[in-house]
């Protein structure tokens, strides 16, 4: 190994300061989330409030850890539900091939161009707004991308020896697919779906942002950088530290990405 | 007119050398072929001589003099003046050597526009004058073609146009007709004993066929793991072998005598 | 020529299969807007009037190819919130829309290009390092999270715009391209980030892997001339895919960033009539929208062809 994998060490890092915030902040944060107080209201950064307080004397860090949290619930329920569908529909399109396949593959296409958040939007407009809906429009949007990746590798690998072999074996084709080819597909599906996961977060960030999302008084961050574009004068720290803790999880997260996909390269050779 | 002298080529993330000291000679107006199999050290040593070896990934050491400018030094623009005019090359995958986007006749036209100030008119004119010495049928017609609208066989020739169009020294070959049919092949050849005889220009024939060598070369040299293991005139080299390896490798020659 | 009539009709069947869906979405599925319109306690006459005045009384196919035929006509429904035709609703919208979406691309364009191959003119070098660090971090950053911190720093540190004062394009053009560029750069930069990834690896896999490189410095070519005169023409074929899916995908950014700076566009419209669920005004921005991406993704298809050869033979 010739140069350290930095961007994976530093992605953990990030994305390890976050998931900290977020499990920490499942038991306790430093203060009530939604204390209000009159007198504390728009305090800068300062030892006892680490990101300052808002416009209602609420702590924002202690907001954000909350929120952080909404947002790493929504996200990895979104990755669930699509890298799970997706995996089944791409597993069996890819491995059995036929007429559905070139149906579904068209279709995938077709959805692929069509940008994710609209069609998140035009869901959320049919089931209303709100935290598990949600969950349920991200998930259906995203089951496509992980689809197809799912199906190539599974396309890609269905001509290789270990498969034919445990044909011939006598294994059954279920368990084929879910317990030979799966796991030789996870180098490929790692990245993609930590990729996701970071769109994911993107695309609750900004729906909530948009109101569309977690509404109050649940904690959200995009909500929350919704409300301190109020304040930008008064506060600035409410809408930087928010918006900079987005930041730190998606980079975090996609320098694990890349890190994973160093490491992949380096082990072909 | 090329000399080679005690030649070491090692790349940077092997522990040993591909090419291990070897001498060789073109002298104007030869034919000389290269033979070995695949890990001889035969393309390093072709591809040392074209310049095409990426500085930082290789490590050269001895003489290497193309009518006395030495090739070794690995500034760019020092090997620029003499690639693609004072040597021209044929690799072995045609379809693969060219630019799949760009039409025949400024793939021809390369060299002369790296290295003249030629309007285009002009070297259009000598681009279809190279293709027809290539003995293509339709040279206008080809011109304005897509590499992938042509055969095999008319790539190579178009490829072999390419590399004779500024009138190089010395023509090195990459085991030219290795991807070819078999008729082609013999084409292909002749063509290059043509050339070679109408214009002088001498000829670096890398194979590892021998058949094909002997058929076109006038002086072998035998590689066998990055040494030249035999020199000498095709007929004295495969008549009368001296070297164990080169014995070896004619005696693997398929023939259509019956084995008794 | 077959090539591009063939992706023109595949074109066509997009949009039409779009368009039926999408009635199916927010004609069908909602079910009836009279409860919507009228109000619970309103008479069964009344309610009946007001379905036979809406033709919602007529079968699903009539109300679609009507509606479609109506589309052409740019009659394009009625909104349920303000009774209003959706088409002059839109009418002022749109080219707000769009000159955002414009100014978007061209920034991508105009920056993302000369940058990418300026990284892979200097591949490895401490310059292209800096620049990839920086474009991981532009990616990561979320736009309307640029928006703000624009708004911030031009806005009110440095007073070069007002939040929140658009200014309508017919109203003092020059002071609204003013307005939109903040906008526009806040759209642009994760996609220029993307796009000089893109085109950076897609030279780069070239300049590794194709064969005619090798040719090309055997003819005694400078470094500048095989990645300008070769690789890049072949390396441009995945970029143009790429640059039209960040066309679509810069209509969706700007619903988004509408709300950030309040530019009373398309984008702003979407979003209300979502919230209000209107769903004629929704459906027509969809079906507008759809038509956008198959569009340019046909266009794209067609640049490709001119300068790959190869795909004519499809």
């Amino acid at each position: 190994m010739k140069r350290k994998n930095t961007s994976l060490y530093i992605g953990l890092v990030l994305a390890g300061l976050v998931a900290l915030l977020v499990v920490v902040g499942c038991f306790w944060t430093p203060y009530e989330p939604t204390a209000m107080s009159g007198s504390a209201k728009f305090l800068a950064p300062s030892w006892r409030h680490w990101f300052g307080t808002d416009n209602f004397g609420r702590d924002i860090f202690s907001r954000v850890m909350k929120g952080a949290g909404t947002t790493f619930f929504i996200s990895l329920c979104t990755v669930a539900i699509g890298a799970s569908a997706g995996i089944v529909v791409g597993s069996l399109t890819g491995y059995f091939g036929g007429w559905v396949d070139d149906v579904l593959m068209r279709l995938n296409d077709a959805m692929t161009a069509f940008p994710s958040i609209l069609l998140a939007l035009v869901l959320i407009s049919l089931l209303g707004p709100g935290e598990y809906h949600i969950i349920l429009a991200l998930g259906l949007v995203f089951i496509p991308s992980y689809a197809r990746v799912v199906r190539s590798e599974f396309a890609r690998q269905k001509e290789l020896n270990y498969v034919s072999s445990a044909r011939l074996m006598g294994a059954g084709n279920l368990r084929i697919l879910f317990v030979h080819m799966l796991p030789n597909t996870g180098p490929v599906l790692l990245p993609a779906i930590v990729i996701g996961f970071n769109n994911a977060v993107l695309a609750e960030a900004s729906m909530s942002y948009l109101g569309i999302g977690v509404q109050p008084p649940g904690a959200s961050l995009g909500y929350m950088l919704s409300e301190s574009q109020s304040y930008l004068g008064k506060a600035p720290w409410y809408a930087l530290c928010t918006g900079l803790t987005i930041v730190v999880l998606i980079l975090g997260f996609s320098l694990i990405s890349q890190g994973l996909r160093r490491r992949k390269k380096r082990r072909r050779c | 007119m090329l000399e080679i002298q005690d030649l070491h080529v090692r790349f940077h993330d092997s522990d040993h050398e591909a090419v291990r000291g070897i001498d060789l000679t073109v002298n104007d107006g030869e034919i000389v072929g290269l033979v070995g199999e695949s890990g001889s050290g035969k393309t390093v040593t072709a591809m040392t001589v074209a310049g095409l070896l990426e500085c930082d990934r290789v490590e050269k050491r001895g003489a290497l003099h193309l009518d006395g400018c030495d090739l070794l030094r690995c500034d760019r623009e020092t090997l620029r003046t003499v690639q693609g005019k004072d040597i021209g090359i044929v690799f072995q995958e045609p379809m693969n050597a060219m630019n799949p986007l760009m039409r025949i006749g400024p793939q021809v036209e390369e060299s002369l526009l790296a290295h003249t100030k030629m309007r285009k008119e002009e070297r259009r004119r000598l681009a279809l004058a190279a293709m027809a010495d290539a003995e293509l049928s339709n040279p206008e017609g080809i011109y304005g073609k897509y590499p992938h609208e042509l055969s095999g066989g008319m790539l190579q020739r178009v490829m072999i146009a390419a590399a004779i169009v500024s009138e190089p020294k010395l023509l090195l070959a990459d085991e030219p007709t290795t991807a070819l049919d078999v008729t082609i092949q013999a084409q292909i050849l002749r063509l290059l004993k043509k050339l070679n005889g109408e214009k002088g220009m001498s000829i670096l024939f890398i194979s590892h066929n021998l058949n094909v060598v002997r058929k076109l070369c006038s002086r072998v040299a035998v590689m066998e793991k990055g040494k030249i293991v035999e020199t000498g005139s095709t007929d004295q080299v495969f008549y009368h072998p001296r070297a164990e390896y080169t014995k070896r490798l004619i005696a693997a020659i398929p023939t259509r005598r019956k084995i008794t | 020529m077959k090539y591009t009539a063939k992706k023109l009709l595949l074109a066509a069947v997009t949009m039409v299969i779009v368009s039926f869906l999408a009635f199916l979405a927010f004609q069908i599925i909602p079910g009836d807007p009279t409860t919507t319109l009228l109000g619970t306690d309103a008479t069964p006459e009344r309610v009946e009037a007001l379905r036979h005045s809406l033709g919602l009384d007529r079968p699903f196919l009539v109300r679609y190819g009507s509606w479609v035929a109506g589309f052409f006509r740019g009659a394009l429904g009625t909104s349920y919130s303000y009774s209003m035709p959706v088409g002059s609703m839109l009418g002022g919208k749109i080219p707000i829309t769009g000159l955002l979406t414009g100014l978007s691309f061209v920034l991508i364009v105009a920056v993302s290009l000369p940058v990418g191959l300026l990284s892979s003119q200097k591949e490895n070098s401490r310059l292209d390092q800096v620049l990839d660090a920086v474009n991981q971090v532009l990616m990561a950053v979320p736009p309307f999270f640029t928006g703000i911190l624009l708004t911030y720093v031009f806005g009110l540190v440095l007073k070069w715009f007002t939040p929140g004062s658009f200014v309508a394009p017919g109203e003092n053009f020059g002071a609204c391209l003013r307005y939109l560029i903040f906008p526009a750069v806040a759209i642009a930069l994760p996609r220029i980030a993307m796009t000089v990834k893109m085109l950076r690896s897609s030279m780069q896999s070239e300049l590794r892997r194709a064969g005619y490189v090798r040719t090309a410095y055997s003819r005694g070519d400078s470094r500048r001339r095989v990645l300008y005169g070769h690789v890049l023409r072949n390396a441009l074929v995945p970029v143009v895919t790429f640059l039209a899916m960040t066309m679509a995908d810069i209509v969706a950014g700007s619903v988004v960033i509408e709300q950030v700076f309040a530019i009373p566009g398309m984008g702003q419209l979407l979003l209300r009539s979502v919230s209000t669920r209107d769903f004629p005004v929704v459906q027509a921005i969809i079906v507008i929208i759809a038509f956008w991406v198959v569009l340019v993704n046909f266009l794209a298809d067609v640049i490709n062809q001119r300068i790959d050869p190869r795909l004519r033979l499809q």
